[in-house]
């Protein structure tokens, strides 16, 4: 049986600004086991950053407000510890890296005055026993000659180095969480597959649970256990990375899926989209989210909002048509796009 | 970064040099007769043309010009025509006091400037941020003959807590200099702390919404600590810039201030010396004025690499960026 790391219940956060109220994230749901990876996926917009950003508490406040939810860590609610039991939390037992390395890290200190001050926060050590670790900390991430190198600022490093650097950051007092938002989004697709072998090993030898927000499918089924795929602040499909990789069962799901680039994509038709963008999320959204872009949608979809519902072991969809006529019709999709390719 | 003072240093030169031009040729032509205006009204017209010799103001201006640039290449600003004293000399008896003002006045400003300016900007859009722009904004704009006057008139006439004129030496007592010094102080603290309150808080507020302040919290360093290390030392750049030329002009004498209070220095030195036409004094101390300005913006170019390693001075391809 795996033990239980993390437990999100029915998240909300929102941003206020006057007198519109934005939605952000609205009701999201997860668990995650201890060294389990959970790979949040959507697009621009769809509330995955927030919900990470929400985790560690690290929305900024105002505007945002996180209204409603649990978030259990290791069984203690972060939403109703003090600042300072909050801070204790972060860096030491959840961590996280960003998007742009070129951006997150201060281009003021060196980087070894930034891992060793990570180190410092949470444990009681000497400046010279914290460099020690810090230049262990370099080695591991692979960066060469740390004892040199530690004494750089990061403007000398490249954009995967520094990655590196802030993935050494986090990982410097062995946390039992990493929460990594789009690690590879602003790396070129060399570095990216580096990165994420390193995540990998990384993860291996510290044991510890990552979540991975991405909207790269292929960076999920490479990395995750878990899928959690995100529209407009709501979850409206989960499941293990088998389940929604083989047996997707949400329309937006399938769209997603199908404009990935593969193999068998044919070069001369432009990739297929999910046409229209994300709904004004400041609006009261009544039914599906989903439902003005979904071609599959019916009257009931835009009255009634879809609840979330085990199809299989573990695997949540929020729909109303579970049926097998849904699924006929997108084969029959499938065959007709075949049938212009061929 | 040796190699880029001495290039600095030498580059100096020439621009003291142009100073000097524009200073030589600007006092010549101001209207008023030296010699006539020391002799006073009833001085007969030989003794002014005497004096006229004696000064070499009957000389060509070019011959002028170059017996002045020869004698400043020796050391030798000249002789006040008032004082009968080497301005060199007039100068080092001036300059400490405008020092002492100066650098009190600078204490104030920046211990209040710089803290209102940082807590305006993490409490944007907040009361105490209201308060701060807005004294900030009247800081600015006051003009600080009115500003003088007004403390003079409460704090000195009305409440009798400080003297109104004049520096209190230290023989006096401790407590005698400072009672002296803090109304001129604060009436010439008064721009560069709302000037640096206003400067803080506009890159500050650039800096905190940096996804590397973000990292800083996301490790659990303490919010204090976030903004003064993190966050601060990035928005350092242009409030150093701005305390370089507050700095310089301070150093170069305080004219209202120093006028209003009597205060014994550079800026009162140069307001009694264009008024008697002594145009050797003011060829000297504004010269010496310039020095200071061309010195204190070295030091801040230098000081400008200590706050930002991505600035180097010693390839020409790196550079800031």
């Amino acid at each position: 049986m795996p033990e239980e790391l993390l437990r999100v219940e029915n998240l909300q956060v929102e941003f206020r600004s006057g007198l519109t109220t934005t939605k952000a994230v609205n009701g999201v749901s997860f668990t995650l086991n201890k060294k389990e990876n959970i790979g949040i996926v959507g697009e621009s917009g769809s509330g995955k950053s927030v919900t990470a950003t929400s985790l560690l508490r690290l929305i900024p406040e105002p505007p945002g407000i996180i209204s409603d939810g649990n978030i259990f860590f290791e069984e203690k609610d972060l939403l109703k510890l003090s600042k300072k039991e909050m801070r204790a939390i972060r860096g030491n037992e959840i961590s996280m890296i960003f998007q742009d390395p070129s951006t997150s890290l201060n281009p003021v200190y060196t980087v070894g005055n930034q891992i060793i001050e990570s180190i410092r926060t949470h444990e009681k050590i000497s400046k010279k026993e914290a460099k020690q670790k810090a230049i262990k900390m370099l080695e591991l991430v692979g960066i060469p000659s740390p004892e040199k190198r530690i004494n750089m600022y990061p403007h000398e490093f490249s954009g995967g180095m520094r990655q590196r650097v802030m993935i050494a950051i986090a990982l410097a007092c062995n946390p039992k969480l990493l929460i990594a938002d789009e690690p590879t989004t602003a790396l070129d697709v060399t570095v990216q597959a580096q990165i994420l072998d390193l995540m990998k090993n990384l993860q291996d030898e510290f044991n510890t649970a990552i979540i991975m927000i991405t909207h790269d499918l292929g960076v999920v089924w490479e990395t995750c256990d878990k899928v959690l795929v995100m529209y407009a602040g709501n979850v409206v499909e989960s499941g293990t990375v088998e389940q929604i990789h083989d047996n997707p069962m949400h329309p937006y799901t399938w769209g997603l899926l199908d404009s990935q680039i593969t193999e068998s994509v044919n070069n001369d038709e432009p990739l297929p989209t999910i046409p229209g963008s994300p709904p004004d999320l400041s609006q009261e959204v009544r039914g599906c989210p989903f439902a003005a872009r979904c071609p599959f949608a019916q009257d009931i979809c835009f009255s009634k909002k879809p609840e979330m519902v085990e199809t299989e072991d573990n695997h949540y969809v929020s729909c109303h048509f579970q049926t097998k006529d849904k699924r006929l019709d997108r084969k029959e999709q499938q065959n007709d796009r075949a049938i212009v390719k061929g | 970064m040796g190699k880029y003072i001495i290039k600095r240093i030498i580059n100096m030169i020439p621009t003291l040099l142009i100073v000097a031009i524009i200073v030589f040729l600007i006092t010549r032509m101001i209207p008023g007769d030296p010699a006539a205006v020391m002799l006073g009204p009833q001085a007969s017209v030989q003794e002014v043309e005497k004096l006229t010799e004696e000064l070499g103001l009957n000389k060509p201006l070019h011959i002028q010009f170059f017996d002045y640039i020869g004698n400043l290449l020796q050391g030798d600003f000249g002789n006040s025509l008032t004082y009968n004293q080497p301005i060199a000399d007039l100068i080092m008896d001036r300059f400490p006091n405008t020092v002492i003002l100066a650098i009190s006045a600078l204490i104030i400003a920046i211990m209040i400037g710089v803290p209102a300016g940082i807590i305006s900007a993490t409490r944007q859009n907040s009361i105490l941020d209201y308060t701060v722009t807005t004294i900030s904004l009247i800081g600015v704009s006051m003009p600080v003959f009115w500003l003088g006057v007004m403390l003079v008139l409460y704090f000195s006439v009305n409440l009798g807590w400080f003297p109104s004129t004049g520096m209190g030496s230290m023989d006096e007592g401790f407590f005698t200099f400072i009672r002296h010094l803090i109304l001129p102080s604060l009436t010439l603290a008064t721009i560069p702390m709302s000037q640096f309150a206003r400067i803080t808080r506009s890159s500050m507020l650039e800096v905190v919404s940096q996804d590397y302040v973000k990292t800083a919290r996301s490790k659990g360093v303490r919010e204090f600590i976030v903004i003064c290390k993190h966050a601060f030392k990035n928005a350092f750049t242009p409030l150093l810039t701005v305390m370089g030329l507050q700095i310089s002009s301070l150093l170069g004498g305080a004219v209202l201030t120093e006028t209003i209070f009597s205060w014994p220095g550079m800026g009162l030195l140069i307001i009694d010396a264009i008024e008697k036409r002594d145009f050797v004094v003011v060829q000297g101390t504004v010269l010496f004025i310039a020095l200071i300005f061309v010195v204190v913006n070295l030091v801040v170019d230098i000081l400008y690499k200590v706050v930002n390693p991505k600035i180097n001075y010693s390839s020409n391809k790196g550079g800031t960026s």
